[in-house]
């Protein structure tokens, strides 16, 4: 079943289907009360799942805008708990010596589902700056440059921004390990991986091993 | 799918362009919006009917309560004309699809005059329906959803006109017919809603 109000053929279709179901609905509830409302019931259901397994493909791969100069690659680091895992520090030492690189550190301002809904942000806001200022911190240390900034607190959209404004030519990753990740359960790195058609490098931090 | 980026210090000039991140396109964003507000507004008239009707411990036994009537024929009948006026709505788009000015503007100037005899028919129900709304809730419900969707009717019948006027003056082409294919969608959607009111309130 396709969206009813995408077009006014499909608006039709869904007319007759609607006369269809409700005059099921009506012989069924002149037997009995309780049986007109469950063909109601099961019709709804059933429209639902139609719906639900006919809904359109994935969409398509993006291609990313690159906005490098010649002798130049750039390179969107995406990070938040992990931002200053040994690991990734690592990865992004590697990619700064091959080649002349520009980062661009972007930590999700990761929140609760409630605190989202009630657009209380703010702290997980100066979470996510202070855990990047560290992290721009180390690696100018050991001189790299980088650029920051805080992203949408869901790191696709957050990354989505990033690639808009940023253009890379690689994306990295960083997450917790398998089982302690939460970004990878939502399957975040293997979206990105479908959305873009720039490489993406996964980086695993596992800041408990580190801290023993 | 391109994803767009800009510059941060480039000689682009005027508005940035608009943030596309969370992929929804702003007409399918727009429609979801109607359609939500659409179905939290007839879904409260409906919580209100099936209160009065059903959840209410007072509510009467039989429905319309005695001594008060439904006109359940003429309201079928008002029914096939709102069902029938679909149908040459969309014959009236396919008609334009397809290039056929006269079966286009036929179509509308049918669907236009059945919509308009399906609300004067309404106005008239009302007029011998024997109640009115302060006759007890099942009145006012009953006022309440017909009108509401009759004020959907009724703006309807306003996009029907104005297309059916712009078609009159030459407007619309196989090529170029997003004018009229918005209003059907609507009035498909009206259409739809009327089967949802007629079959809850005066058939079960």
């Amino acid at each position: 079943m396709e969206s009813p109000f995408r077009s006014e053929a499909a608006a039709f279709r869904f007319l007759l289907i609607t006369i269809g179901a409700f005059a099921l609905i009506v012989l069924a509830s002149a037997a009995s009360t309780t049986l007109g409302f469950l063909t109601f019931i099961g019709l709804s259901a059933a429209a639902v799942a139609v719906y639900w397994r006919q809904r359109g493909p994935a969409p398509d791969t993006e291609h990313v805008t690159q906005l490098a100069g010649p002798d130049e690659r750039r390179v969107l680091v995406v990070a938040n708990e992990t931002v200053a895992g040994e690991e990734l520090l690592s990865t992004i030492s590697t990619l700064a010596l091959t080649q002349k690189t520009v980062f661009q550190v972007v930590c999700p301002a990761l929140n609760s589902r409630l605190k989202t809904y009630t657009s209380d942000e703010d702290p997980a806001r100066e979470e996510a700056q202070t855990r990047l200022d560290m992290t721009l911190g180390r690696l100018a240390s050991v001189g790299i440059q980088a650029n920051g900034v805080v992203g949408d607190g869901d790191p696709l959209v957050a990354v989505d921004d990033a690639v808009r404004t940023f253009g890379p030519n690689e994306i990295v990753i960083s997450t917790h390990p398998p089982g302690k990740s939460n970004w990878l359960e939502r399957g975040v790195v293997d979206s990105v991986r479908a959305r873009y058609d720039v490489p993406v490098t996964h980086v695993v931090v596992d800041l408990a091993a580190a801290g023993e | 799918m391109t994803a767009h980026a800009e510059p941060i210090h480039g000689d682009h000039h005027g508005p940035p362009t608009a943030n596309q991140s969370s992929r929804v396109d702003a007409r399918t964003l727009g429609m979801l919006l109607f359609i939500g507000s659409e179905i939290m507004l007839f879904g409260s008239f409906f919580a209100a009917y099936f209160f009065v009707r059903v959840v209410n411990p007072s509510a009467p036994n039989e429905w319309p309560p005695a001594p008060f009537e439904f006109p359940v024929f003429v309201a079928g009948v008002n029914t096939c004309i709102l069902v029938t006026s679909s149908f040459t709505m969309h014959w009236a788009l396919q008609s334009i699809k397809r290039g056929e000015r006269k079966g286009f503007l036929a179509g509308m100037v049918l669907t236009f005059l059945m919509g308009l005899a399906f609300l004067c028919t309404q106005v008239i129900e009302y007029l011998n329906v024997g109640f009115n709304t302060g006759d007890g809730a099942f009145a006012s419900v009953f006022f309440g959803l017909t009108g509401l969707h009759g004020a959907h009717v009724a703006i309807g019948l306003s996009l029907l006109l104005m297309v059916i006027i712009r078609g009159f003056r030459g407007h619309y082409s196989p090529e170029h017919h997003h004018g009229v294919e918005l209003p059907g969608i609507y009035w498909h959607f009206v259409d739809v809603m009327w089967i949802v009111v007629y079959s809850a309130v005066y058939l079960i």
